[in-house]
């Protein structure tokens, strides 16, 4: 049973994986990215990491993603974006995402309302990741932090129009 | 009791890199080349937490976790470099960006 979900999860990862890298919209590319993301944050949780996968859901595929899409919405400025955005309504564009993302919520409730520990490794919980993390690994936060910091500084240097151009 | 064997867990993250790289190399568009590196930074996550399960230690979460940062750092650098290429060259080719003759 869980070897099922296990596989299903890995088959729905590789093959919108393997749309992302075919799509020629980087919208659907997009789409397709981020329920890759989410069966692997699935995958996650099957292996018993329900932290990495919450994180993987909300940093990954929310707010990495964002990022994305505010690019390229500030890229296509202008009325061929209205004529884009029509055709981006046409359910051909999101049937795909949509069908894998369902096959990956079935699985969710079927893990969810499973039987305990049937459908799930050993689980690693939160509570154990927190406290090695403010653990042995403290110096990794805080080099974790210098680098936010300095991609912080850079990318406010490096997106800045230059006046004087 | 879980029954995965560690091995599919590392395929599985094995053919998600490959996936990513073959976008890196393939693709011209600078965009597509950034999703390949997330791709590639996603599936070495997926490689340490599989492992770390076959272990029962938090070590791959918290290894998954300074990825997922370095992730973070790379992706805003990167769109920035968009910004300048797209302000600069008024394209998405990074093809065109050879003025160093590279």
């Amino acid at each position: 049973m869980t070897n099922i979900i296990f596989y299903l999860a890995a088959g729905v990862a590789i093959l919108s994986t393997f749309m992302v890298i075919t799509r020629l919209n980087a919208v659907h590319a997009l789409l397709y990215l981020i329920v890759s993301l989410l069966s692997v944050a699935l995958i996650f949780f099957i292996l018993g990491a329900p932290f990495a996968a919450a994180l993987e859901v909300i940093i990954y595929a929310g707010a990495i993603m964002i990022l994305f899409i505010f690019v390229i919405m500030m890229l296509n400025l202008g009325p061929p974006a209205i004529e884009k955005e029509r055709l981006l309504l046409k359910p051909g564009m999101w049937l795909g995402p949509g069908l894998l993302a369902a096959i990956l919520l079935i699985e969710l409730v079927l893990i969810l309302t499973g039987p305990g520990s049937a459908t799930k490794a050993a689980e690693v919980p939160p509570r154990a990741v927190g406290l090695t993390l403010f653990g042995p690994y403290v110096l990794g936060v805080e080099l974790a932090s210098i680098l936010l910091l300095a991609g912080l500084v850079g990318a406010f240097h490096l997106a800045r129009k230059e006046r004087n151009d | 009791m879980l029954t995965i064997p560690v091995s599919h867990g590392l395929l599985l993250a094995g053919i998600l890199f490959l996936l990513g790289f073959v976008c890196v190399l393939v693709r011209r568009n600078i965009i597509f080349i950034l999703l390949g590196l997330e791709i590639m930074f996603n599936a070495a996550g997926l490689a340490f937490v599989a492992a770390g399960a076959r272990w029962g230690q938090p070590d791959g979460q918290i290894m998954f976790l300074f990825i997922l940062t370095t992730a973070a750092a790379e992706v805003s650098i990167g769109l920035a470099l968009v910004f300048q290429l797209v302000h600069r060259l008024h394209t998405l080719d990074i093809d065109q960006a050879d003025g160093m003759k590279g």
